[in-house]
């Protein structure tokens, strides 16, 4: 299979533009023939179900969540890029493409990057004529914030909570629609499968997660906005319900699944207490601007408290490491380096995973009130959370599992190779490469769904002629036959063990096998477990009650389910990339100074998987990137 | 399921513009119990003001009480408004009642108010006891139709008060009547200045002292009347 | 430490629903209350009895999705904390839990502890948004905001619409989710020109769905996970009076133009 980006040709800085011209447009009156299904309703899907409902198209919107407001996106902390130069330091459309080019480790398709930074500037206008209370200075001018190590102030935030002010932006913007009558909003319904007719995506079928009603819902095209598959590892920062269904599904029927092994670690999460975790809490990375990272020199010590060991005892490993980023190097290295130093058995609080991160020098210099204005909320939470008071004792951190880089692959116009299936936000894999920067997944969520997929939708509508097809067509009834006696099969098997104990062991093998640092012998080790895993799981499982009911042992059953069989794609990706790239380490693969070393000769593609059906071998396609503007060079942060 | 689209056809139009249009939603009755409370407040602070000059002797009380009789109409208008402002908050509050308790049909088990207080929380009973006692006053010191041993004067309201109240148990109602006054003031007056949007950080502690302060008034105000008579100091 | 669980159980939203008791040991203080919940549910598969139902989704204290109320307190016992991060410790052992759904006549409950709150997404379709079409915005600084305007704006956009403030009032009334989104969009600039139709689309959605009144009590904003002030009901309560006495005009030249 020959993967087309249908990139456009040409200087960087007017293919978009050109591309836009060259589009077909559909004619306003005929807007409203056509029926648009949006799956999911964070950032991605949530502003393409308004935009193209406002543009006239008939929309029906699907989410799990009991309201479209409540999509994983609102737990977006950080902020949001924007190339708008306000600050006047050196910003451009061109920087903030170069630095996403670059931070991604020449892993990502140069155009769609480009695009990116050029819209950045027209989400700000937008969400702040949305209503968007972003933080601002006295003047009554936006503020901005330099962030994850960016060198220009370029990120536009509100508080601590801008994933979740932009999400009621979307929402409210969705809400007009719906109220219009031009989007009809399905809350608490998961989408089982996509239907696909003479080789294009024309439906869906769906659960209604209350009544537990299957059904199947025909459109002339399928757009995914599902999020990603952090929560294969079990612990994420992810919401409980993230789930990869919705992309498996559109997997199995045909859409190839690029880069999955490609996902980002983040080093300032609250470590696990016990086997009850359920979740993983994420604290801001600012607190690496004054907190110093330690653990104790000898494992004997990890056993005490903190503050009983000698400042001659304590290992500030980042700052011995990395002497000129200290306790700012990027988000990869900070967690290999904490990965590293509890596998030497140096790690502290219960299991060893955990690295300290002390304020007592901050506070000595500082003062407590400074870092209370600073950190104030932070410290709260994670007392909150842990019960420790970070004021007294040193704070303990641990990576997790935050956003996965990979997707479903698209091409420029966001269209998979399934024609009509359109895939937006964290779902597809275009453009963060093999690393996302910080306060750039809200960018491109918002990009997609408010400023690309309006012109690309009606582009790919205008070229098609559809014959219309109902609900008893012969493939939607397969469908919906499929996703039935699914779920039949989940509620006889009736063996012992819960959907969540085959979720927790498949997260496991996954977090130690293919997390922060990856081996080809601890790969293969997973290749084995997971399918051994996923055996048992279909004869062991259980599931109680029917499937005509509000069941959420249930809807977990086929998310696992799901992310049984897309961990051995994972794995299998990350074994046959020998390589190391952004979020994805192969400790075969490395400099001297033990950073990620990268083989352009051989691995500067794609690897995009198609399906070839359960235990079999997945088959490699690869879309070759070419970089003509930003030449790869490898990174350092001695 | 319930989607939130179902009820696209069946939304509701904003209410008529204009103040009637306001008296037809849950926030504009809210204001009619202020407005109305406001109306309420005011004649009870003239009420208790006309009614201390019962400390300053004969005279002063009945030249008042002559001045009201003799006001050529304006008591009857006064006499109106009150009646009128009376009649709307009584049957705006049970209108008002009656949706918040079919707002929740089903109670909890346990229930933990944390920021109320307990005058909040029996406005609906100590509103009829109010009423209550609004009926019984108005025929013992209006209208003199009470029964029992107490000759209504219509000039001497001086020897009305103090032939009342000297009735222990006419006095002690009347005292507890103005107990649970007060214990409808002090939710009713702070309540009044939110619901009609009197609200601001800089001013809201004064507020609230102001609120309390007239409701204290008011309340201990009109006790020391009867007190004053049971103790002997007005005779 | 050992707990003492009473929780409301009810098949499905037709269905009479009753308290059910349950026992459970071994609950560690660094817990989330719905990882215990979490726990029982476990426990009661493995028994083969049919789980809690529990409405749950980040459990960082941000979607709004979670919200049960504990022994009488919405989101439990700790302030500006929902119940995903309230934590175990702040129980104690041999301690006796009421585990009960939202109650409100607009929030009727579909399961065990799971609530409809889409009456919530009605009020905010009738009206909680700002008309501005994708593509037409002008320069992000073209209009200044003032600081406090925008900070303020911003502590009304706070609300997670997880409905404690519904749960918490004694009317189940709804208005400090109405007037947190009024306030919020009526503090900035860009929500002047639908400020007074939108008070007004908003309140008689609330009052339709069944709501009860504000008698101003203030439970809601103690119970809110994110501080929302009951002031901004008091600013929704002028600005719908405004509205209605205004209103008269805006429809004579909408009239006019057509």
């Amino acid at each position: 299979m020959e993967l087309k980006s249908n990139a456009p040709a040409g200087d960087i800085q007017t293919r978009w533009e050109r591309h836009r011209f060259e589009m077909k447009l559909v004619n306003p009156a005929n807007k409203r023939k056509y029926n648009v299904i949006v799956v999911g309703s964070g950032l991605a899907g949530g502003s393409a179900a308004a935009t193209l409902g406002e543009l006239g198209y008939n929309v029906r919107c699907f989410c799990y969540q009991d309201s479209p407001r409540r999509a994983h996106s609102i737990a977006a902390q950080g902020g949001i890029n924007a190339a708008k130069n306000y600050q006047n330091d050196g910003d451009s459309v061109y920087r903030l493409f170069y630095d996403t080019v670059k931070g991604g480790d020449f892993r990502a398709r140069e155009s769609n990057v480009y695009r990116l930074a050029e819209l950045s500037v027209n989400i700000i206008d937008q969400c702040v004529a949305q209503g968007v209370p972003f933080a601002r200075e006295y003047s009554g001018l936006l503020a901005n914030r330099s962030f994850g190590g960016a060198q220009v102030s370029r990120t536009f935030y509100a508080r601590g909570q801008t994933g979740q002010q932009l999400l009621l932006g979307a929402y409210q913007a969705l809400s007009r629609q719906i109220a219009d009558g031009k989007v009809k909003m399905y809350p608490r319904t998961e989408m089982l499968d996509v239907v696909v007719v003479n080789g294009r995506a024309r439906g869906i079928v769906t659960r209604d997660m209350v009544s537990g009603k299957t059904e199947v819902h025909m459109a002339d095209a399928v757009i995914l906005a599902t999020g990603g598959y952090g929560n294969v590892f079990y612990l994420s920062t992810n919401a409980k319900g993230c789930n990869v269904m919705a992309s498996w599904r559109a997997h199995r029927r045909g859409a190839l699944m690029a880069n999955p092994c490609y996902t980002q670690i983040h080093p300032t999460c609250i470590p696990v207490s016990g086997d009850y975790q359920s979740k993983l809490t994420l604290m801001s990375e600012s607190l690496r601007n004054d907190g110093r990272v330690w653990v104790p020199k000898r494992k004997e010590d990890v056993g005490k408290s903190a503050a009983s060991i000698a400042e001659g005892d304590r290992d500030y490993y980042l700052e011995r490491k990395y002497p000129s980023f200290g306790n700012l190097v990027p988000r990869d290295i900070a967690s290999r380096n904490a990965k590293e130093v509890c596998d030497e058995g140096r790690g502290v609080g219960p299991g060893g995973l955990g690295v300290y991160l002390d304020f007592s020098d901050a506070i000595k210099r500082l003062g407590e009130a400074a870092v209370s204005e600073r950190y104030g909320n932070l410290f709260e939470m994670y007392e909150r959370i842990t019960g420790d008071n970070p004021y007294k004792t040193p704070m303990r951190i641990y990576p997790a599992i935050h956003y996965t880089m990979g997707g479903l692959w698209v091409d420029y116009n966001l269209m998979s190779n399934v024609p009509g299936l359109f895939v937006l936000g964290e779902a597809n894999f275009s453009d963060h490469g093999a690393n996302r920067l910080g306060a750039s997944a809200l960018m491109q969520g918002l990009a997609d769904g408010y400023f690309v997929i309006p012109y690309t939708l009606g582009h790919y509508l205008a070229q098609q002629k559809f014959e219309p097809v109902s609900e008893s067509t012969a493939e939607a009834k397969d469908a919906l036959r499929s996703a039935d006696d699914r779920i039949k099969q989940f509620l006889s098997i009736n063996g012992k063990r819960s959907p969540d104990s085959f979720h927790r062991e498949l997260g496991k093998i996954c977090w130690d096998k293919c997390g922060m640092a990856r081996d080809a012998a601890g790969l293969k080790e997973a290749l084995k477990r997971i399918p051994e895993l996923r055996e048992e799981f279909w004869k062991n499982l259980r599931v109680l009650g029917s499937g005509a009911e509000l069941n959420q042992s249930l809807e977990q059953a086929g998310r696992v389910a799901d992310f049984l069989e897309f961990g051995e794609l994972m794995c299998n990706d990350a074994l046959q990339r020998e390589e190391s790239c952004g979020g994805h380490f192969r400790t075969e693969h490395q400099t001297e100074e033990g950073e990620a070393k990268r083989d352009d000769d051989k691995f500067t593609y794609v690897a995009a998987w198609e399906w070839k059906g359960v235990g079999n071998a997945p088959q490699l396609h690869k879309e070759p990137l070419t970089f003509d503007y930003v030449h790869p060079s490898q990174r350092s942060y001695k | 399921m319930a989607n939130p689209n179902a009820s696209v056809q069946a939304r509701p139009l904003a209410a008529p513009p204009g103040p009637l249009g306001l008296l037809t939603t849950s926030v504009g009755q809210k204001i009619v119990m202020a407005v109305t409370g406001l109306i309420l407040v005011g004649f009870l602070l003239m009420h208790f003001a006309g009614n201390a000059l019962i400390f300053m002797g004969p005279d002063a009380i009945n030249g008042y009480s002559y001045l009201l009789h003799h006001s050529h109409g304006l008591l009857w208008i006064a006499r109106a408004v009150l009646l009128l402002a009376v009649g709307l908050h009584i049957v705006t509050a049970l209108k008002l009642a009656g949706k918040n308790s079919a707002a929740r049909p089903q109670g909890y088990r346990v229930k933990r108010d944390v920021a109320t207080s307990y005058a909040a929380r029996t406005m609906v009973w100590s509103g009829p006891i109010v009423l209550a006692f609004l009926v019984y006053h108005l025929a013992h010191l209006t209208f003199g139709v009470t029964p029992g041993p107490y000759a209504h004067s219509e000039d001497n309201v001086y020897a009305n008060l103090v032939q009342g109240f000297s009735i222990p148990w006419v006095a002690g109602f009347y005292i507890v009547a103005m107990m649970g006054l007060g214990n409808h003031l002090f939710h009713g007056i702070w309540s009044m200045f939110q619901s009609l949007g009197i609200n601001h950080s800089a001013y809201n502690e004064r507020l609230k002292r102001v609120s309390f302060g007239i409701a204290l008034v008011i309340t201990f105000g009109n006790i020391s009347i009867p007190l004053a008579v049971l103790t002997g100091i007005v005779r | 430490m050992k707990l003492k669980l009473h929780i409301w159980r009810q098949p499905n939203q037709s269905a009479q629903g009753a308290f059910a008791d349950y026992e459970l040991g071994d609950v560690s203080e660094d817990m989330s209350f719905l990882e215990m919940l979490d726990v029982l549910n476990e426990k009661l598969s493995a028994d083969g009895k049919d789980p809690v139902a529990f409405d749950h989704d980040c459990r960082e204290g941000i979607c709004g999705m979670c919200g049960m109320v504990v022994n009488g307190s919405p989101h439990g016992p700790r302030k500006s904390t929902t119940t995903c991060q309230l934590h175990m410790r702040s129980f104690k052992d041999g301690d006796e839990l009421w585990i009960e759904p939202w109650r409100a006549q607009a929030f009727p409950v579909l399961k065990d502890l799971v609530v409809d709150r889409s009456s919530f997404d009605r009020i905010i379709q009738s009206g909680g948004y700002i008309s501005a079409r994708a593509g037409s915005a002008q320069d992000a600084n073209a209009t200044l905001i003032p600081k406090l305007d925008a900070d303020t704006a911003f502590e009304a956009a706070a609300c997670i619409g997880c409905g404690a403030c519904v749960a918490a009032c004694p009317n189940a009334s709804a208005m400090l989710f109405v007037a947190a989104k009024v306030s919020h969009l009526g503090h900035l600039p860009q929500g002047q020109p639908e400020r007074y139709s939108r008070v007004r689309k908003m309140v008689s959605q609330m009052d339709a769905e069944g709501f009860g009144g504000c008698t101003n009590h203030k439970e809601c904003e103690a119970a809110c996970p994110k501080g929302i002030s009951i002031s901004h009901i008091a600013r929704l309560n002028r600005d719908l009076v405004k509205a209605q006495l205004t209103a008269a005009e805006e429809k004579a030249v909408s009239e006019g133009a057509g």
